[in-house]
């Protein structure tokens, strides 16, 4: 392309024009072509690793393209590093938010870009202008709250507030709705819509199918590095999108037998309460369940609602601090103060929350991430020493039934991506042939292919009769796998329903404390 | 192959500033180098020194590197092994009638049991206690090195020497000392450490424990997810750390003086936290390492005699540059990093 001509006749808000990134020797982006036109709501979506946070983050100055070319508003742009972006209107709110908690809302919202005046910040001025920018939007927050008081919608809200008051134009939301409740996420996309309306453009990172159906003018689909199409949302349909992604075609939903839960207990917990920081509610108040052999027991909830702490009274309970009224049993075992390593050696498998701290050595090889927590098999040991020949053999095995990709064993963990991190992950787990199973969030980041892949799984070790306990804030997952699903808010079990006499909305309100 | 390359460079660097140094000083770098390296290989004798040296920084070396497998920064080798060799120098002084074979086994065994309670208690600390190791083994250098002075000068004085040492061991515990170094205490202490080596590598890449020890130091959270106590683990490794540090001991008790003298070690165990560096925590590293650091050393005191401008104190400098350039391992990532863009890979893999 001619690179003298520096106006172009388009009149897109965003063109990305053949870009292409490498990182060592992966290929994170291929020639990507992406046209984002000025008003609309454009969704972007991929596995993980098909490098649509890469085209992203090449978009907003963090990373620079290797070649290709990025315009805005019809301007060929070149960017050092972010504060170019935010200077020809880019924004964009991360996945994590990056908010002080501590500070007010107002502050935050000025961190870094205060308007001083004699050394002075200008907070009445700035806040005049706020104001009048949260009524024109929309958007309405208390500006003195510390935001780390505030709910999670409201401190997106105020993420996006930071975006509009440095004028940005076109604002790029990472996975938007991972933290927030089916009602906080309709609320942010009927503000999204009044955005788009006056004038925005807004561009959305996700994998959630979804969202992109209801929400989105045009969606960009990655796939590999590369982008393998580009459509209008009303002209597509789920199925077809979640072809594009995955390169074949998927089932989207698997089709669940209904269990046969068998009269033994696998798990049973009784009033388990663990008291917050002195003066704060507590983290879990009075929660009590059981979960048959043979039966999958969902815990449906917004993320911090009380699952982390259940997860580690339920596998660590002589470490943690919870206060229970009766024994935490396994199997018909009172374990509660056996250490973790006794509870695993019941059959226990854990599919943990956080599968790049729980879950992984990342600068491991495979292998030996495999290895992890079975280091004193007698599969994998004798006499204290490993034997390293067995491991491989299993080990290459396991990689195979798995399908983790790819296949070798010296590859370090956290050269894998997302979605075959968590099918290592599983397939060590199950070589426990798991009695019980505790799967926490188990398809979290995980592409489209390898969740149909891991529901099978769960749902294979449920008929061969384990106890599954299945902790997750996605709903469908809940309504497709669970038999029995348990509503955990603010630390407490706040409904239980049977899955054929729950709809999805009703279980949202419970989420929200409705 | 860049794994060996990039501590080959870090030596060399720092040898060329320490070189530059002594230049300024007004020595030819030539000369110097020539001098270096006839102290430290260029007889059987200098060998044999060199080979001294090198014995303790290969048990100091082993000591930092299991405890960095583990998470944990041991900057306490210095306390360990002082504790260590004043265990055997007690053993030795007070049943001095002891013969042969069983003598020098039971001085061994308490040289490694001081080192490994003096490692216990600042592993006990960490895991129990949550205090952070670098406080407590610091702080442990401190007491055992007036824990010794008491010992030395108080209960176990020797009534025959000015300095402040402790009485003879008895003549059952010394060790065999090789003869072909012309004289230099080259002992059994050196096999040993290779020997120690040896099974530090079985230990941390052949069995289930050393695969729970670089577990909990790779990723405490996934070792305890694992089912793996991560408290008892860290004890564990302290326990071995200070053991191996505290066979120094056995070098310069058995080997060599025969008695404990206050201020035997050079900062062995703080050299040793640089030979575990620059040996990337890999036991054979830490040989190759070690020998370096033991020919620096050997080297370095020579300097000191056979030329006019440079001093004791400038041929520590010299050390000190080796030390420094092997541990800027930061400098080079940075390096690295400079010719790559904006902000590096980071998360790559989390969010899509």
């Amino acid at each position: 392309m001619d690179s003298s001509q520096i106006v172009d006749d388009t009149t897109a808000a965003v063109e990305l024009r053949a870009l292409s990134k490498q990182f060592g020797g992966v290929r994170a982006n291929a020639d990507v072509n992406l046209r984002v036109e000025r008003g609309t709501i454009h969704g972007v979506i991929g596995e993980n690793g098909a490098g649509k946070s890469t085209a992203m983050k090449i978009l907003y100055g963090i990373y620079r393209p290797d070649a290709g070319e990025i315009f805005v508003g019809g301007k060929k742009c070149v960017w050092a590093s972010p504060s170019d972006a935010i200077a020809m209107g880019i924004g964009m709110v991360h996945q994590h938010f990056m908010l002080a908690g501590p500070y007010s809302a107002l502050d935050n919202i000025l961190l870094g870009a205060e308007p001083v005046r004699w050394g002075f910040i200008e907070r009445k001025k700035a806040r005049e202008r706020l104001e009048s920018l949260a009524r024109q939007y929309g958007l309405p927050v208390e500006w003195d709250r510390p935001v780390e008081q505030l709910p999670v919608g409201i401190q997106q809200r105020i993420e996006i507030l930071k975006l509009l008051y440095r004028h940005s134009n076109i604002l790029i939301l990472d996975e938007p709705t991972s933290v927030l409740t089916p009602q906080e996420t309709s609320d942010l996309f009927a503000n999204l819509k009044k955005l788009r309306d006056e004038g925005k453009t807004i561009v959305i990172i996700t994998h959630k199918l979804k969202e992109v159906m209801s929400f989105t003018d045009r969606v960009t689909v990655f796939r590999a590095g590369k982008v393998t199409g580009e459509v209008e949302t009303s002209r597509t349909n789920p199925q077809e999108l979640a072809n594009l992604m995955v390169g074949r075609k998927v089932v989207l939903s698997i089709d669940v037998p209904p269990a046969r839960p068998r009269p033994e207990t696998a798990i049973e917990v009784q009033g388990l309460s663990l008291a917050g920081p002195s003066g704060s509610r507590h983290k879990l108040s009075d929660v009590s369940f059981s979960v048959k052999r043979g039966e999958i027991v969902g815990v449906a909830g917004v993320e911090g609602n009380g699952q982390s702490e259940l997860l580690q009274a339920l596998l660590h309970p002589r470490e943690s601090r919870c206060r229970t009224a009766g024994p935490v049993r396994y199997l018909a075992n009172d374990v509660t103060v056996w250490d973790a390593a006794k509870i695993r050696d019941l059959g226990v498998a854990v599919i943990p929350e956080d599968r790049q701290s729980e879950g992984l050595l990342l600068e491991r090889p495979v292998s030996e991430n495999f290895l992890l927590g079975l280091q004193r098999s007698d599969a994998f040991s004798r006499a204290g020493f490993l034997r390293l020949r067995n491991l491989e053999k299993t080990a290459t095995l396991a990689v195979e039934e798995y399908d983790v990709r790819p296949r070798g064993l010296m590859n370090t963990a956290g050269q894998l991506s997302g979605g075959n991190q968590q099918k290592l992950i599983v397939a060590r787990e199950f070589q426990r042939q798991p009695q019980v199973l505790i799967a926490a969030q188990p398809t979290r980041g995980v592409d489209v292919g390898a969740i149909e892949f891991i529901h099978n799984r769960i749902v294979r070790a449920r008929d061969e009769g384990a106890g599954v306990l299945l902790v997750s804030s996605e709903l469908d997952e809940i309504l497709t796998l669970a038999d029995r699903i348990l509503v955990l808010y603010e630390g407490r079990v706040v409904a239980e329903f049977q899955r054929a006499d729950v709809s999805e909305r009703e279980l949202g309100l419970k989420m929200g404390g409705g | 192959m860049r794994k060996l390359l990039q501590p080959i460079l870090a030596v060399a660097l720092g040898l060329a500033l320490g070189l530059a140094v002594t230049w300024i000083a007004g020595e030819s770098p030539w000369h110097v180098l020539k001098i270096l390296e006839k102290g430290a290989f260029g007889s059987g004798y200098d060998f044999g020194m060199t080979l001294f040296y090198t014995t303790p920084l290969i048990f100091t070396g082993l000591s930092v590197a299991v405890a960095f497998h583990a998470g944990l920064f041991n900057i306490g080798a210095e306390g360990q092994l002082t504790v260590g060799a004043l265990a055997a120098a007690v053993v030795g002084a007070v049943w001095s009638g002891l013969s042969a074979p069983l003598a020098p086994v039971v001085a061994v065994l308490a040289a490694l049991l001081a080192g490994t309670i003096w490692g216990a208690i600042p592993g006990w600390l960490r895991a129990r206690r949550g205090s952070h190791e670098v406080i407590n083994t610091i702080m442990l250098n401190f007491i055992a090195a007036g824990l010794t002075s008491y010992v030395a000068l108080y209960l176990l004085k020797n009534p025959d020497s000015q300095n402040p040492e402790t009485r003879p061991i008895g003549p059952g515990y010394l060790i065999h000392q090789f003869g072909i170094f012309g004289g230099a205490p080259v002992s059994a202490a050196l096999p040993l450490a290779i020997l120690a080596a040896a099974l530090v590598w079985v230990l941390l890449w052949r069995t289930s424990l050393g695969f729970e020890i670089r577990a909990v130091g790779q990723s405490e959270p996934a070792a305890r997810a694992a089912g793996i106590d991560a408290g008892r683990i860290r004890i564990i490794a302290m326990c071995l750390a200070g053991g191996l540090a505290g066979l120094v001991g056995v070098g310069e008790v058995l080997g060599n003086a025969g008695k404990f003298k206050v201020g035997f070690s050079p900062e062995f165990g703080f050299i040793g936290i640089a030979v575990a560096l620059l040996g990337r925590n890999q036991p054979a590293g830490i040989l190759a390492a070690a020998l370096l650091f033991g020919a620096l050393h050997k080297g370095t005191a020579d300097l000191d005699f056979e030329t006019e401008h440079v001093t004791r104190e400038l041929s520590l400098i010299l050390q000190a540059l080796v030390i420094l350039s092997v541990s800027a391992d930061g400098l080079w990532s940075w390096m690295k990093e400079r010719r790559r863009p904006v902000i590096p890979e980071t998360a790559g893999g989390v969010t899509c």
